[in-house]
């Protein structure tokens, strides 16, 4: 019965985390759901144990969604269950109710958190991939500053991030929720034996003209096709101006394989297979937010399988 | 520690608690609620499943302090006294609980579902359950309980059970009675091994090679001793007796002394006070290795400068060369008019029972111990029993098993795991000691299904008729020979298919390696080589333009066919009418516009695909037989059926209990079954080869039939009346006007110095050795099965929408049961095609975590249809055969026949690679040589 940490705390305030964190001189870890950190300790036959972990899911602000000043804020304690059943996200932020409720199952979504999802820095993580096209933004505390970011900021290299290990803090996200003419959507590309990541998921963000024919706007995230989340910078710029029809929207499926290099990573996919579906997924989920975008519906696809 | 407050099950609890403590271990090992179990603590199996606040969490992973003031519900707080929940009793009612392990997870979550989803879809429920397994039921029964128990809530008629029509039910045989320990199992006090607990009490942990081949040039265990809390470290020079155990041959060290030969190898044994502490140890233990060339492949193995791995082994690398030899092979070539010549390729599998492996070794003097004992869920408690002794140098009798409740096996708990280590380390410390793997342990240690090449070559007339089936199979036995030469004779000898046919040559090699070692697995050698040979029957017919089922139909052995190993059928052959039911069924999916067997809509590809397969009952193959039952009344008018016979979920429990009801006409739930105690039930050999309803169903009715007659003399006395006139009648044994109480027969026996219990020990029918002809086994079950696929043309991803399937078992003693053994068999059948592989890479496995091996979940459960034929055998219990292992035999070659029906892509490498079946695709290749595996 391996030991996976030592101590466990669970402060209700932010100082309390910080004061708990400079006690333990970097040896603490910040822990939410803690349904990738410590499946990960679990994992590691020669994991010595966390000397400290610091539970930030009771501390209430970081636990809420809420509306300020145009943006949606997500606190780092946010479960993926609480994402899935918003009602203020289910139309304004699709993708990100899409993402969230694709991970793992119904258990795992309701401790997990988004915050911990993205703080673990993979390049494929779900979540990510929406926060990537909806522009969002990261509140942070590094170096002992408390500040907003791009999310993009974050990402330093795959599983890594900006933030110090038992020194900075994730608090949360903000972006701005998607209004008339703008809608988003995410899909994703998995295999049924033994691999967590997908194999590609595509974040997909538009906006259209008023005569809700022409692409006004579009972010596109797809991963893993970088060491970081990579926004597909070349289709966002190509597709601006263009009637928002499938053959469009098969041009910029085209374009997105011409420009991306996906690689094969072992037991997950080759190169090749990525490249044939990079564009299959783009082009599926540009369709469905497209549609969304005109109809000014949305109903979350795929959730919970 | 710390103090925990925190209100579980509607009590508000205080608890000075480790600070290292999951939710999981809080319940079990503070609390003492073990109705929660845990089976992967990786997040990942789900049936750790509580509610904190009425939201299901995984509390493997959960930490205890987390939970804090908040409420929890566990599997003991979900009945309201005596009351069952609605779930409990439909769990029961529907035949979803098999070895019940599972069970509470299952529960738990479906009760956070119903309290938010009055009326839950097979969506809504496949949403909820998509994380928490089943390895048994295969989740039909699951999705019928929970919507049967929803609409129980809402006021409504429960559902009707699902049970299936079956021909001539007695009065308890073929009748779906509910299992036996269903009720404990549902609400949580069943106990598995690691629910023990005795006063104490070690834990220990086992120190396992990191290397798949090296030399051992020294053990330093002294820093290990050192440390507070630890009672033993023990090596190989500890080992009392002969440092080796193992099934068929005695190869396999009970701890290493100078080689190591797979990464898992056990070097080192430690108990503690805690199993945290014996963690610390084993990492204080040192261990110098010399690595030594690694053999990891079984072709390699078999050539001349692979490294000997066992040098006393007479062939060296080659366990074993098994041969089937029938008729004139190239006469039988020369006739044929179309030949197919292909090679196909299986990996090494998982059993992934959702208990890990667990025993517990007590000191002889021990509280009421009186000899060493050992407490193990284990499919084979005797010869367990065996090699402790051995391995401890004791007699035979001066060793006790006690057989608890088994949490899975389908083959994996047949060889020793912890049983000698434990008795070992009871020994030294004179304490109860406790050894539990983890999950990740598990995955390592244990012998797996072996991975094979099989070259097989098929040749037919242009009616259809086969003429020849040459082969030649590699199986990878891995590091010990556990039960591969067993296996792979069953994978040479049913290398032919459930086909006549008149010439055969198969050659099959069982070589060592230093892979984890392959030995038992649902299926049993057969599931590997029905890939092979029912893609090449497919193969044939197209060629021929024969349609798949005529083909099959074409061949089929019926009664009066000679196998390819010599032996006569001479009855219960139900193949035809198997294929008959699934052909009748595939036509009928039509819905009147006639039968395609492909078709497309849009970009995704649908494909029907058929595949037969037969399974022997019983050892065979030469191999004595036997099982012995045991039968008591007592004086309360009840009976207790005792054997040393395994039930894993599978179900010879109940099988027996119904066959004692049955011979004395006593109400079912009036028996009581002891199962697997060496001291106290007879011994019922091994639970495997489909044999325990075969030959201790048969015991058990031996018994039984001594008992009535032992008590109907008794009765025919006091009543002054001749004893073939007295009948049974629950409980009553009447002549005429006159009737005595079963219950005051028993009395008046014991008091006139008679005993009302009888013993049986059944000889199932004598076989043959493999190659002297003559009859191989005593039955063969047989089963045909179709596959409806989808293939999304754009991504390779495949989906099984429905299997279709008929299976001859004789009889079905219990068919509800029998049904789950078909679906779960199918399930699992489902996994070996499509999701599952267990990686090895130069000996070194990858696959170390559950996460990394995806059994499938209730999400990937397509609709079942199953029929049952029932061609009695005559020496079977009222007919009965084997169901075990047949229907997770055929499911791969015909999900791989409807893929290739769908999509023109052949499938010789498994599991299905849909990055590969996509890529063969676009470049219009026909063939994948590749698997998920290979994706490198």
């Amino acid at each position: 019965m391996m030991k996976l940490w030592n101590h466990y705390y669970t402060p209700t305030t932010i100082d309390e985390v910080q004061t708990l964190l400079a006690q333990y001189q970097g040896r603490a870890r910040i822990v939410a759901g803690g349904t990738d950190l410590l499946v990960d300790a679990r994992a590691d036959e020669h994991h010595t144990p966390f000397e400290a972990l610091v539970d930030i899911t009771r501390i209430r602000d970081l636990a809420r969604i809420h509306e300020d000043e145009g943006y949606l804020h997500i606190g780092a304690g946010v479960t993926h269950t609480q994402i899935v059943k918003s009602t203020s996200l289910v139309e304004r932020a699709t993708c990100l109710v899409e993402s969230c409720g694709v991970v793992g199952g119904p258990q795992v979504r309701n401790v997990g958190t988004l915050g911990g999802n993205v703080a673990h820095a993979l390049p494929a993580a779900d979540g990510t991939t929406s926060l990537v096209a909806l522009a969002a933004e990261v509140e942070v505390v590094h170096s002992g500053q408390r500040k907003w970011l791009p999310l993009q900021e974050l990402f330093v290299g795959p599983g890594q991030s900006l933030l110090e290990q038992g020194r900075d803090l994730l608090l949360g996200f903000r972006f701005e929720p998607c209004r008339e003419r703008e809608a988003s959507a995410f899909k994703r590309i998995m295999r049924p034996q033994g691999v967590a990541l997908p194999i590609l998921g595509c974040a997909v963000w538009v906006r259209l003209d008023t005569t809700r024919s022409t692409f006004e706007a579009v972010r596109v995230c797809i991963a893993p096709v970088a060491p970081t989340p990579h926004r597909v910078a070349e289709v966002e710029t190509a597709i601006m101006g263009m009637t928002a029809t499938s053959d469009t929207i098969e041009s910029m499926a085209e374009l997105a394989q011409k420009v991306l290099n996906p690689r094969t990573s072992k037991y997950r996919a080759t190169a090749a297979y990525r490249f044939e579906v990079i564009g299959v997924l783009l082009r599926r989920t540009l369709t469905l937010a497209v549609e969304r975008a005109r109809t000014g519906k949305a109903v979350p696809e795929g959730v919970g399988v | 520690m710390t103090l925990l407050t925190i209100t579980v099950n509607g009590e508000q609890v205080e608890y000075d608690t480790l600070e290292s403590r999951t939710l999981a271990q809080f319940l079990r090992y503070d609390l003492g609620l073990t109705g929660t179990k845990i089976g992967c603590e990786e997040a990942e199996c789900g049936i750790c499943t509580v509610l904190v606040d009425g939201v299901p969490v995984d509390s493997c992973i959960y930490p205890a302090l987390k939970a804090e003031g908040r409420t929890i519900l566990t599997i003991e707080g979900l009945a309201h006294g005596e009351e069952l929940h609605p779930l409990q009793s439909s769990f029961i009612r529907h035949g979803a609980v098999q070895c019940g392990f599972c069970t509470p997870g299952l529960i738990m979550t479906s009760a956070a579902l119903l309290e938010e989803n009055a009326e839950p879809s097979e969506h809504d429920i496949k949403v909820a359950l998509k994380d928490t397994y089943c390895r048994c039921t295969g989740y039909t029964s699951v999705i019928q309980a929970i919507q049967s128990a929803a609409r129980q809530k809402r006021g409504l008629e429960p559902l009707s059970v699902n049970d299936p029509v079956v021909d001539e039910p007695m009065e308890v045989i073929s009748r779906s009675v509910p299992p036996q320990e269903v009720r404990e199992k549902v609400v949580g006090t069943a106990k598995y091994t690691d629910d023990y607990v005795f006063p104490e009490m070690l834990f220990a942990r086992t120190l396992r090679s990191p290397l798949p081949h090296a030399r051992i040039l020294s053990v330093d265990i002294e820093k290990a001793k050192a440390l507070p809390g630890v009672k033993a470290v023990l090596t190989h020079k500890d080992v009392p007796g002969e440092n080796l155990h193992g099934l068929v041959y005695r190869d396999w060290p009970v701890l290493c002394h100078d080689v190591v030969r797979y990464v898992g190898d056990a070097v080192a044994i430690v108990a503690a006070e805690s199993a945290e502490i014996a963690d610390e140890a084993l990492a204080l233990i040192k261990v110098e290795y010399e690595p030594l060339p690694v053999v990891a492949d079984p072709k390699y193995a078999h050539t001349a400068e692979a490294p000997i791995l066992h040098p006393n082994h007479p062939t060296g690398n080659l366990l074993k060369h098994i041969k089937v030899r029938h008729g004139d092979i190239e006469q039988g070539f020369a006739e044929a008019d179309v030949i197919v010549e292909r090679e196909y390729r299986t990996p090494t599998t998982e059993h992934a029972f959702l208990e890990p492996e667990c025993a517990i070794g007590v000191p002889a003097g021990f509280d009421e111990h009186d000899k060493l004992t050992v407490y193990v869920g284990s499919q084979i408690p005797y010869q367990d029993r065996n090699q402790i002794a051995l391995a401890m140098g004791l007699p035979e009798e001066n060793v006790r098993v006690i057989g608890t409740l088994i949490g899975g096996g389908f083959g994996g708990k047949e060889d020793i795991a912890g049983q000698i280590h434990v008795a070992m380390l009871a020994i030294v410390t004179g304490k109860p000691v406790k050894m539990l793997y983890s999950r990740q342990e598990s995955l390592i240690f244990h012998p797996k299904r072996h991975a094979t090449i099989i070259r097989i070559k098929t040749g037919a007339k242009k009616d259809g008729k086969l003429t020849a089936v040459q082969a030649e199979l590699y199986g990878d036995g891995g590091a010990y020979a556990s039960l591969s030469d067993k296996v792979m004779t069953r994978a040479t000898t049913h290398a032919t298919g459930p086909y006549d046919i008149p010439n055969a040559k198969i050659d099959c090699f069982a070589m060592y390696t230093n892979n984890v070692p392959s030995g038992a697995f649902r299926g049993f050698g057969v599931t590997q080589s029905a890939f092979a040979v029912e893609q090449n029957m497919d193969l044939l017919a197209e060629q021929l333009g024969i349609d798949p089922v005529e083909m099959r139909l074409i061949n089929a052995q019926k009664v009066g066919v000679t196998t390819a190993t010599g032996q006569l059928l001479h009855e219960s052959v139900g193949l035809i009418e198997t294929i008959e039911d699934v052909k009748g069924d595939m036509q009928a999916s039509g819905n009147g516009h006639g039968f395609r067997w492909a078709w497309r809509e849009g970009h995704k590809a649908y494909g029907w695909g058929i595949a037969c397969a037969y399974k022997n009952t019983g050892l065979g193959g030469g191999a004595p037989d036997k099982s012995e039952a045991e039968i008591e009344a007592y004086e309360d008018g009840t009976l207790e059926v005792r054997t040393a016979a395994a039930d894993m979920g599978q179900g010879i429990a109940h099988v027996v209990a119904q066959i004692a009801a049955e011979e004395m006409q006593l109400g079912y739930e009036q028996v009581k079954v002891l199962l697997c105690d060496t001291d106290l039930t007879p011994n019922g050999g091994p639970t495997t080869a489909s044999r325990q309803t075969f030959v201790t169903g048969n015991a058990a009715r031996g018994a039984a039939i001594a008992l009535r007659e032992a008590i109907t003399r008794s009765a025919a006395e006091m009543m002054d009346v001749p004893p073939e006139n007295i009948r049974y009648e629950e409980g009553l044994l009447r002549h005429n006007g006159d009737s005595v109480e079963l219950k005051n027969v028993v009395k008046w026996m014991k008091a006139n110095g008679l005993s009302p219990r009888t013993k049986h020990e059944y000889w199932a029918p004598k076989t043959q050795p493999l190659g002297t002809g003559g009859k191989m086994h005593v039955a063969f079950s047989y089963a045909t099965q179709a596959a409806l696929v989808e293939v999304d043309t754009e991504t390779g991803e495949v989906d099984v929408l429905k299997i279709l399937s008929s299976t001859d078992i004789g009889r079905a003693i219990n068919p509800l049961m029998l049904q789950g053994q078909i679906e779960g068999g199918i399930i699992m059948a489902m996994g070996n095609c499509l999701t599952e592989s267990f990686i090895v890479e130069d000996g070194v496995p990858w696959t170390r975590l559950l996460s990394r091996y995806k059994m499938p979940s209730i999400k990937q459960m397509p609709e079942i249809t199953s029929h049952l034929v029932e061609a009695r055998s005559s020496d079977g219990p009222y007919g009965a055969k084997g169901v075990g292992e047949i229907p997770s035999i055929n499911t791969t070659p015909a999900i791989c026949n409807a893929i290739y029906n769908a999509t023109g892509v052949r499938i010789y490498s498994i599991p299905v690679d849909q990055d590969a079946l996509l890529l063969a695709l676009r470049a219009g290749r026909k063939e994948i040589h590749t698997a998920w595996h290979d994706v490198k």
